[in-house]
């Protein structure tokens, strides 16, 4: 039986912006009334373009911003952080992976601290207990006891994205946001990424929300596929029933716009050079 | 005779732990009317090379060359003034960032009109009109009230679209485009790549296309250059190289795409680097 870990329902959000003497405030609406629900150990993708809330979305999911209005269940529970404080345990509960590894460690703060932080924060385990679980973390994202010392400048795109990966796994957490996790990252780096994402969810059920543009890791990482366009969701479905048979234009327009990299596309292209 | 012709580039930077060598022995050469991609991970050289072709690395960069011709003259022993007057005429080049590209305090037009004045020496109208037509050729609509634009209004896809109108403003015989399409979004990229590949058709440049995204290859090259720290692994025209690639690097990088997948797990290159190649393709 399976357990649904993260619903969303009907969730929207608003920004107002400006507002001056001169000018009357504007409203932006970043996310407009969107559903989903994702099932523990599942990958639910969120695919769209830059501008088209999905970030936002992330946001919320992760408890940073809330909702203007809709609700959100994690583990079954409401939770509505602009009423209620938020606990330690539901912070616990989610974690986010952000896109940039160069933006999102501190230049100053060792690696160990920066896996320590977390549970500093958010537990009452001693210094000795921190370093432990740390050294394992390490150990599990494919680092080792020697980077415990060394500064983020140290390390590369692909071992900082790892890094980022293991703090937001220290707190044992059932839900990971996966904000573009591997588009800064070279293509081989980004299998090892892939790899690596792919084998922490087989080991602790993990459940992600994972965001990307990119359709082709999208088609590798996700069950469920979630197609966002102004704010609204235009496709939410199963892999297979997206990929083979998109209802909505702007999902068509995404599958023709993915640069094709096979064999017949390229002889395809050749002819029709050849042609004109 | 090839267009750009290059043997045995090295480039080195002096760092504080000694001379590093980010490009070691590339050879290549582009012809009218061809459309050349180089392909490579972060730190495989392939800007480097380029910007050596420009003239536009920092001073702690050593550029030699055993030949860097350019439409039969030699680069390498060009005054920087003469060098100058071909780099932004006849070669230019395209970067990945966009809005970082252009300078924020002038307005796009001013801009485009900068190279027209310093290479072309037109006057003032003539300048306005050319101004215009180029934005059209680009696919911007309103030109006429867009070039008063600063760059921060425009987005990031109209931005690129600004710097190709900069880069084919003179009529280039060689167009480099160093990842012009990674900060944009896909249906973006798509109409940029479209654009890149119909100019070069309709004026016979000879483009450059360096990336890292082997889609972006399979969709416009006609020959492509694999490069891996520095060094050149392999040359093939674009179906030999996707049908039946020679060097275990680009197996491997072809293997790591997603849309390649087999089972579960995703090969990563250094799985595949130092295996031997299957039998019937030679090494």
């Amino acid at each position: 039986m399976s357990t649904t870990v993260v619903e969303g329902k009907n969730i929207v959000r608003d920004y107002h912006i400006g507002g001056s003497l001169f000018r009357g405030q504007r409203t932006v609406h970043a996310v407009k009334g969107v559903s989903f629900s994702v099932d523990k150990g599942k990958t639910l993708a969120i695919v769209g373009e830059s501008g088209c809330g999905k970030s936002t979305l992330a946001r919320i999911i992760t408890l940073i911003d809330p909702a203007t209005s809709g609700e959100l269940f994690i583990d079954g529970n409401k939770v509505d952080i602009a009423r209620n404080a938020l606990t330690k345990e539901m912070r616990r509960k989610v974690q986010i992976v952000f896109q940039n590894p160069y933006g999102s460690l501190n230049p100053r703060q060792q690696i160990g601290d920066v896996l320590g932080e977390p549970l500093l924060i958010n537990t009452g385990k001693p210094a000795e207990e921190r370093r432990d679980l740390a050294m394992k973390m390490l150990k599990k994202v494919g680092l080792g006891h020697e980077h415990y010392n060394r500064y983020p400048h140290m390390f590369s795109g692909g071992q900082r994205q790892r890094i980022a990966i293991a703090r937001a796994l220290m707190l044992n957490p059932s839900l990971l946001v996966l904000d573009e996790p591997v588009s800064a990252l070279d293509l081989s780096v980004q299998a090892q990424v892939l790899n690596l994402l792919a084998d922490l969810q087989d080991e602790f059920q993990l459940t992600y929300v994972f965001i990307s543009h990119d359709l082709s890791v999208v088609r590798y990482i996700a069950d469920d596929v979630m197609v966002m366009y102004f704010g609204e969701a235009v496709e939410y479905g199963s892999r297979e029933e997206v990929f083979s048979d998109p209802k909505h234009g702007y999902t068509r327009t995404l599958f023709a716009a993915t640069p094709r990299a096979d064999v017949a596309s390229i002889k395809a292209r050749l002819a029709k050079k050849k042609a004109a | 005779m090839a267009l750009l012709d290059i043997q045995n580039l090295v480039v080195e930077f002096q760092t504080a732990s000694g001379p590093f060598r980010a490009v070691d022995g590339v050879s290549l050469h582009v012809d009218e009317r061809e459309v050349l991609a180089i392909v490579g991970e972060s730190g495989s050289g392939k800007s480097v090379s380029m910007l050596a072709v420009m003239g536009l690395l920092p001073w702690t960069a050593t550029v030699t060359a055993d030949r860097m011709s350019f439409n039969g003259r030699d680069l390498l022993k060009m005054s920087p003034a003469e060098r100058r007057r071909i780099v932004g005429k006849d070669i230019s080049m395209i970067f990945q960032e966009p809005i970082a590209s252009l300078n924020p305090c002038f307005t796009v037009g001013f801009q485009i009109e900068e190279v027209l004045r310093f290479h072309m020496g037109m006057d003032r109208a003539q300048r306005r009109a050319r101004a215009v037509e180029l934005m059209k050729l680009v696919g911007i609509a309103d030109p006429e009230e867009r070039l008063n634009s600063f760059p921060h209004q425009m987005s990031g896809g109209q931005c690129q679209r600004i710097m190709i109108a900069i880069a084919i403003a003179c009529n280039p015989k060689l167009l480099i485009a160093d990842e012009p399409t990674t900060a944009l979004d896909v249906t973006i990229q798509k109409q940029i790549l479209d654009l890149l590949v119909s100019l070069q058709a309709k004026y016979g440049m000879g483009l450059i296309m360096i990336t890292h995204n082997m889609g972006v290859v399979a969709e416009t090259a006609d020959r492509v250059i694999v490069q891996y720290k520095g060094r050149k692994m392999e040359e093939a025209d674009v179906l030999s190289l996707f049908e039946s690639p020679k060097s275990n690097y680009t197996r491997a990088l072809l293997s790591a795409l997603p849309e390649n997948a087999v089972g579960d797990r995703l090969p990563t290159v250094s799985d595949m680097l130092f295996e031997p190649a299957p039998s019937g393709a030679s090494a």
